[in-house]
């Protein structure tokens, strides 16, 4: 311990006590510094090597796909029906389906994951309502997909009587991914600074125009990112539709949300059971893959576009 | 001229009035948007309870604790252990593919990687976790289970074996990205103050690094987990649908999700106990991905380091 520049008590009697000995000499064991310095090395490839395992997992699976779906998929494919001879059969029926999916499920998320957002974000009072409305939220999110499928047979399937319908499968899949946009909104929101909202209610606006004609128009871009991320997840779910009990070959093309319908998920899981029947099926199956795969990657690449070019920096 | 102003104030008073009556709905409004999802958990949760009982009540506590399960049978019986046993062993293959690459590949990202090959690495990161499981499941069973059997000549079709590995590659980004997350919030001090005093950039990760985020890198693996209890359509695919009361994993076995994926697709009728067993089986499902997330956000709250 020191006291005006002076060592004081402990210290000072140890100094006194070992005033005559020489100083500690440091033993530097090279053979030890090289075998740590070969260790970090060594483990520095092992890392990387797992990150581009990730890499090469994701090469092999796209080659697999899209090796298997070669000769297959072609415009016939898309617009053929459904039929039982794998050379005819086409995924018409199943892109109708998930469109006329995504007609239900985008504004069906939009209006009850952005209202959500605006009410967590602008209108409560952060208190205990609020905060079980997030935990909540955060809990729903971790539900398994299937067990969405179990409410939607019985909530929109049963009860309701909408069967295997458009609809029953809209609403469940907007179920499922509506924390998705909650949370995507919540961030775009909190996002907008505060001296927007103040000079807008400085300018005599109310919160109700304050939120519709300032917050709204800067946090956009957001929730659109959130958004089509979300719907991309809708687009690629399969679990809760089966569990809906879509029937296994539909060969009518829906015509309204009452209809029953089949996806493309839905399709590839099908077609993927039956290849112990048909091996031709593994084509057909892949195929579809590889237009879903397409799909998600446009819906992706225009999430980033819009992150990157419309979202502004305050 | 009056008239003018008259009619203006009479436009501009209904148009104050209407403007004030939506902004005193519009938080009424929002507030039921919100507590519809709150509604969506109970619906879950009550739909779930209200199947599950009836089927608790029918079949007996002996028998859904028993090895067999045979619900398409003349003489039904619903023992839950083979699909326990199912979700255990994929559940833990894929932590078993997933945690120790996914950690690895956190480290490389957060303590080795330049800038340049962090973002090539992550976006492909991020690919792989918006990939559908279907696409996974697909994946599989044509490609991972033909190759696993060159190497393993007495694995089945359908086994437990390939699709935990294919979890696993799908949960790797979830691991990856929540752990680089915990270790980069780790301050710079930290680890300069540890490359200071002499440590190698591997001790730095083992011994400053991983303690000082254990945190964050203990709720990515529990939620992985959840994930992989979670999974349907991967275990669908390519676990098949035998109900065998067993540990071998290169056998065909099937989970808690397959179970429920396998009865609605085939011929449940409603109201039979074979429909009830359904929803004992999601409302178990249900309870254990709770419990498992509650877990996790309570680890990272309780263990969490302040800086």
């Amino acid at each position: 311990m020191f006291k005006d520049g002076n060592l004081i008590g402990k210290d000072s009697r140890m100094l006194k006590k070992n005033a005559g000995a020489k100083l500690p000499k440091f033993n530097i064991n090279k053979k030890r510094m090289k075998n740590r310095i070969f260790l970090s090395r060594f483990s520095r490839h092992l890392f990387s090597l797992s990150a581009v395992f990730a890499l090469v997992v994701l090469g092999i699976l796209l080659f697999d796909i899209i090796s298997e779906s070669l000769g297959w998929l072609n415009v016939k494919f898309l617009t053929n029906n459904l039929s039982i001879f794998p050379e005819k059969a086409g995924i018409r029926g199943a892109l109708i389906g998930s469109v006329y999916l995504m007609l239900i499920v985008i504004p069906v998320t939009l209006v009850l994951g952005v209202s959500t957002a605006i009410y967590l974000e602008e209108y409560s009072n952060k208190g205990k309502i609020a905060n079980f409305i997030k935990v909540n939220i955060t809990n729903l999110a971790s539900v398994p997909s299937v067990i969405f499928g179990l409410l939607g047979l019985s909530v929109f399937g049963r009860i309701l009587n909408l069967g295997s319908s458009i609809l029953a499968g809209g609403l469940t899949m907007s179920l499922l991914v509506l924390p998705i946009v909650v949370v995507a909104s919540q961030e775009a929101i909190r996002a907008v600074p505060g001296f927007l909202r103040d000079a807008s209610y400085a300018l005599g606006a109310n919160k109700w125009t304050t939120v519709r004609k300032v917050v709204l128009p800067v946090a956009l871009p957001g929730i659109l990112t959130g958004s089509i991320l979300a719907i991309s997840r809708a687009i690629g779910e399969t679990a809760p539709l089966v569990v809906l009990g879509i029937p296994t070959l539909i060969l009518k093309i829906p015509t309204g949300i009452m209809d029953d319908f089949t996806a493309l998920p839905i399709q590839i899981y099908y077609w993927t059971l039956d290849t112990v029947l048909t091996p031709e099926y593994a084509n057909l199956a892949a195929a579809t893959i590889v237009v879903l795969l397409g799909v998600l990657f446009i819906m992706n690449s225009a999430a980033i576009i819009i992150r990157n070019k419309f979202q502004k920096k305050f | 001229m009056n008239d003018k102003i008259k009619v203006r104030k009479i436009i501009n008073d209904n148009l104050t009035k209407k403007k004030n009556t939506t902004d005193k709905v519009m938080p009424t409004f929002f507030l039921v948007m919100a507590s519809l999802s709150v509604a969506t958990t109970f619906g879950i949760v009550l739909t779930l309870i209200v199947d599950a009982v009836k089927f608790f009540a029918e079949v007996p506590l002996k028998e859904i604790f028993s090895t067999e399960l045979a619900p398409l049978k003349a003489d039904p019986s619903f023992g839950i252990l083979p699909l326990i046993t199912g979700t255990l062993m994929t559940t833990l293959i894929a932590i078993a593919v997933a945690v120790p690459v996914g950690l690895s590949a956190a480290i490389y990202l957060s303590q080795y990687a330049s800038s340049r090959s962090r973002k090539i690495l992550k976006p492909i990161l991020e690919v792989l976790a918006g990939i559908p499981t279907i696409v996974y499941g697909f994946f599989a069973y044509s490609f991972v289970t033909p190759l696993l059997m060159q190497i393993i000549p007495s694995l089945e079709a359908k086994n437990a074996l390939s699709p935990g590995i294919v979890m696993g590659i799908m949960i790797i980004p979830l691991v990856a990205s929540l752990s680089e997350d915990a270790m980069n919030a780790v301050p710079e001090i930290m680890r300069e103050g540890a490359l200071g005093l002499g440590s190698t950039k591997l001790e730095v990760a083992l011994k400053v690094v991983i303690p000082a985020s254990i945190s964050g890198i203990l709720s990515s693996i529990v939620l992985a987990i959840s994930r992989a209890i979670g999974e349907t359509m991967i275990v669908t695919i390519a676990s098949g649908s035998s109900k065998n009361f067993t540990l071998d994993i290169t056998q065909s076995m099937q989970t808690m999700t397959s179970y429920i994926v396998e009865f609605t697709s085939g011929d449940a009728a409603s109201g039979t106990t074979g429909y009830y067993s359904l929803y004992a089986v999601g409302l178990i499902l249900f309870i254990f991905t709770m419990i498992i997330n509650l877990i996790a956000q309570h680890i990272s709250r309780k263990y969490r380091e302040e800086y």
